[in-house]
């Protein structure tokens, strides 16, 4: 046997070793983006999630202002967090429109009752289809669309403080 | 105090393998005998006092006592014993107890019971034990403290993760880590071997009845796993090819292997290099699969705790464990001469084939497994590799391998004619080729690979006992049988993957109350939705009625479970076994209009596939019985004799 072929298992550990080891010092990042950011919403209808607001579909996203699209659940515990700051948006002139993922009317209502409603309409996606084709992975998830209803921002995650600011010039951008 | 005296006895064991590992090296390097007396009891005690440590965290886990970090977030008091009991090793620091456990157990074990090896290699294989125990006792006590209490009290656990609150989950870690680390012995035999030059027939004699019994609890883990899989996850699947599944199969695979290799070398001196890089690589793949799995490198369905500092803790054991050993290989083996030589035609022959495969096998789950983790290293995309390249890489392989495994034992060892091997196989060759005809002109569902799966395995089934032909059969030594089982086993299980990937039949339909449907032979009807409430769970149960061809009707009630403590929902299939399959029910969510989701598959011979892994377990026991009942026989005569002259 030639000397050299007992040196292969070796160097195969070597390179395993420097495939993990590289893998464990890169930050994990596991938000996944939309391929939807920079196209227009796809075409959809949804029923008006609650009776105080009125339904939901993509005309109702290009309406010639950017508006904010998010998508929220009931059962959501990021989705009370970020509430404060969706209020705090709509205060700050932002039309946001809600889409609710698997929920019921009753369970939307109570939550809309204690977190407060920022919504200019809402639509229930109770097997979030729609929330599929919009490339959104979880909720909640907050979209921005512009005049003519292209996506140019995706939002994952709940909305902290210190986001608001940057959503807000992005907001503004798009008109 | 509980708590503090697992601690302490898990710090006392860690002592003593630091003691095992020290008298060990110092009896070597200074050629001083008399350290080596010292040695057997002193990795006894070690063996003994890792028990205790890990019994009293089963004891933490019994009494519920929330006082314990680790009990709190992996339990909760209003739970059945046994899963209390289970809980121990359903969390990270736990399962890593109970492999140093059984790392020290099996020390212990080949201190107690190994007597055939040369005393020199013997001890450097405790060493080597030692060696690799002290670095999972170090990460344990440094980096995941199974011990560590909880400030302040809380008055209650947060539970087990549901899916684990499962009969399969109390047996089958347990079983696939006796497997793991049993291969530990594999390895330290090898880096014993090495450091000595002491390879050769008896060496392998020595090292074969451990792996098979390493062999054996792996075997059945992966079984087990595999099974539970299939019913707990609701899915209808029994392989998913995740990597936490993977990280099982590799070690097996390369525990196959050397099982087959160290046959070559204790029978005919052949293979000898080859032999020690797969001890060396079957334990390694234990390692590195535990690696994988518990350092969250890689995602997985089996989300575990991910931590990237325990992950660099383990990687760097890795490094020295597995980077060291085939240092050593590499330096050593140059110097270890090679064994006898055999023709390609020969019982070595196949044997080598079958390695081959194996390993080819082994290369291309590994490759398929790590393969994420390189794509999102070069260009940051987040991929996975899904069943069909797993199935469409290895099955051909595995297709091959199966078909020497058939030859091979009808194999004469050295040298053979291929003429008279198709001499002895032309009776499963026939009836692979009928069955082949038969299938193609009866069915159409069929892939290539379910039906030269099948077709091969009617052939197997007989090939298997064909080494029995014109013999004895109660001179026939057990180990023989074991092999016959262990084959054999291979069949039926392939009958059983066939028949599951092509006469499988599914209906997914939304029924209200009082809705008949109709898969293969069955009349499933839906007859209502109530509610349960069990120990820590409340469910919605569907009361449903089967009704086979024949008349015979089967009550059957799948459930939809919540388990508040976790805020959890579980599917729990219902599963109805007859001989020729399974009817396979799940109950899914509500349409909100009164509509239930009901999901059925009928999965003709799908028992087959763990009924197989458990008759190829019980081969690898009964050659390891019959292995053991020869060495000791042979020993009594050796020493029988010794005293005559």
């Amino acid at each position: 046997m030639k000397r050299w072929l007992l040196w292969v298992p070796l160097g195969l550990f070597a390179v395993f070793f420097a495939i993990v080891a590289a893998g464990l010092m890169r930050p994990k990042d596991n938000i996944v983006e939309s391929k939807m950011v920079g196209k227009p919403i796809p075409e959809f209808t949804l029923p008006a999630a609650v009776e105080q607001r009125p339904a939901l579909s993509n005309t109702d996203l290009a309406i010639g202002e950017p508006q904010m699209l998010n998508i929220f659940a009931s059962w959501c515990v990021p989705c009370i967090a970020e509430a404060p700051q969706l209020l705090e948006l709509e205060q700050a002139g932002v039309k946001i429109n809600g889409i609710a993922s698997r929920d019921t009317p009753q369970d939307i209502a109570n939550f809309l009752n204690r977190w407060g409603n920022p919504y200019t309409r809402i639509g229930t996606d109770v097997r979030s289809i729609v929330q599929l084709e919009l490339g959104s992975s979880g909720v909640p998830e907050t979209f921005i669309v512009d005049s003519k209803g292209v996506i140019v921002h995706q939002h994952v995650g709940d909305i902290r403080k210190e986001d608001v600011p940057e959503l807000l010039k992005i907001w503004k951008d798009a008109g | 105090m509980i708590a503090e005296s697992g601690l302490i006895a898990l710090w006392l064991a860690a002592a003593l393998a630091f003691l095992q590992f020290a008298l060990c090296t110092i009896g070597l390097t200074k050629g001083q005998d008399q350290f080596f007396a010292a040695v057997r009891p002193v990795a006894i005690a070690q063996g003994v006092l890792v028990t205790i440590s890990f019994l009293l965290l089963v004891w933490l886990f019994i009494r519920s006592d929330m006082s314990v970090q680790l009990v709190v977030s992996n339990s909760v008091s209003m739970k059945p014993l046994i899963y209390k009991i289970s809980g121990t090793w359903g969390n990270h620091e736990g399962s890593m107890l109970l492999w140093v456990a059984i790392m020290g157990v099996a020390g212990a074990a080949i201190g107690v019971f190994e007597r055939t090896l040369k005393l020199r290699t013997l001890v450097t294989t405790l060493a080597a034990q030692a060696f690799i125990s002290i670095g999972f006792y170090a990460y344990l006590l440094i980096a995941s403290n199974p011990f560590e209490r909880s400030f302040p009290v809380p008055e209650d656990g947060q539970g087990l993760n549901p899916l684990l609150q499962d009969i399969g989950l109390a047996l089958h870690p347990p079983t696939l880590y006796i497997g793991y680390v049993g291969l530990s012995i594999a390895f330290s035999f090898a880096v014993g071997a090495m450091i000595n030059r002491d390879v050769g027939p008896d060496f392998a004699k020595a090292m074969r009845p451990w792996v098979l019994g390493a062999w054996v609890f792996l075997t059945l883990g992966i079984t087990a796993g595999s099974y539970w899989a299939y019913y707990e996850l609701g899915w209808g699947g029994w392989w998913f090819w995740d990597p936490v599944e993977n990280a099982s199969l590799m070690p097996w695979l390369a525990a196959t292997a050397l099982l087959h290799s160290v046959t070559v070398l204790a029978t005919r001196d052949g293979l000898r290099a080859w032999t020690l890089m797969l001890a060396v690589v079957a334990f390694s793949m234990s390692m590195i699969g535990t690696f994988l799995v518990r350092s969250g490198v890689l995602t997985s369905v089996h989300a575990f705790a991910v931590d990237p500092e325990r992950g660099s803790f383990i990687l760097a054991l890795l490094a020295i464990y597995i980077g060291g050993a085939m240092a050593l290989f590499a330096l050593r083996v140059g110097t270890v001469k090679e064994g006898s030589q055999f023709e390609p035609i020969s019982r070595e022959g196949s044997l080598v084939a079958n390695n081959l495969l194996l390993s080819a096998i082994l290369g291309i789950v590994f490759i398929g497994t790590l393969y994420p983790l390189v794509v999102e290293g070069f260009t940051g995309e987040m991929i996975s590799v899904g069943a069909p390249y797993f199935n469409l890489a290895t099955g051909p392989v595995a297709l091959i391998l199966v078909a020497i495994m058939a030859a091979g034992p009808l194999l004469r060892w050295r040298r053979d004619k291929a003429k008279a091997l198709l001499n002895r196989i032309s009776i499963p060759v026939f009836l692979t080729t009928a069955a082949l005809f038969a299938l193609v002109l009866f069915t159409t569902t069929m892939s290539v690979l379910s039906l030269l799966g099948l077709s091969l395995a009617a052939g197997i089934a007989v090939a298997s006992f064909a080494p029995l032909w014109k013999r004895n059969l109660r001179r026939t030594p057990m180990h023989t049988y074991g092999m016959i089982l262990a084959h054999f086993g291979v069949a039926v299980a392939l009958v059983g993957m066939a028949s599951e990937s092509s006469f499988t039949e599914e209906k997914l339909v939304a029924a209200t109350p009082g809705d008949e449907v109709t898969v293969n032979d069955w009349k499933v009807k839906l007859h209502a939705i109530e509610p349960m409430a069990g120990p820590n769970w409340t469910a919605l149960e569907a009361r449903v009625t089967a009704q086979y061809a024949n008349g015979t009707t089967y009550e059957i009630a799948p459930q939809n479970r919540m388990f508040p403590a976790a805020q959890t929902q579980t599917s729990e299939a219902a599963l109805l076994t007859r001989w020729n399959g399974q009817l396979y029910v799940v109950l899914g969510d509500s349409d909100e209009q009164g509509r239930w989701q009901l999901r059925i598959w009928w999965k003709p011979f799908v028992t087959m596939i763990w009924f197989g892994g458990v008759l190829i377990a019980l081969g690898g026991l009964l050659a390891m019985i019959g292995r053991l009942r020869r060495a000791v026989r042979q020993r009594k005569q050796r020493e029988y004799a010794e005293e005559w002259i």
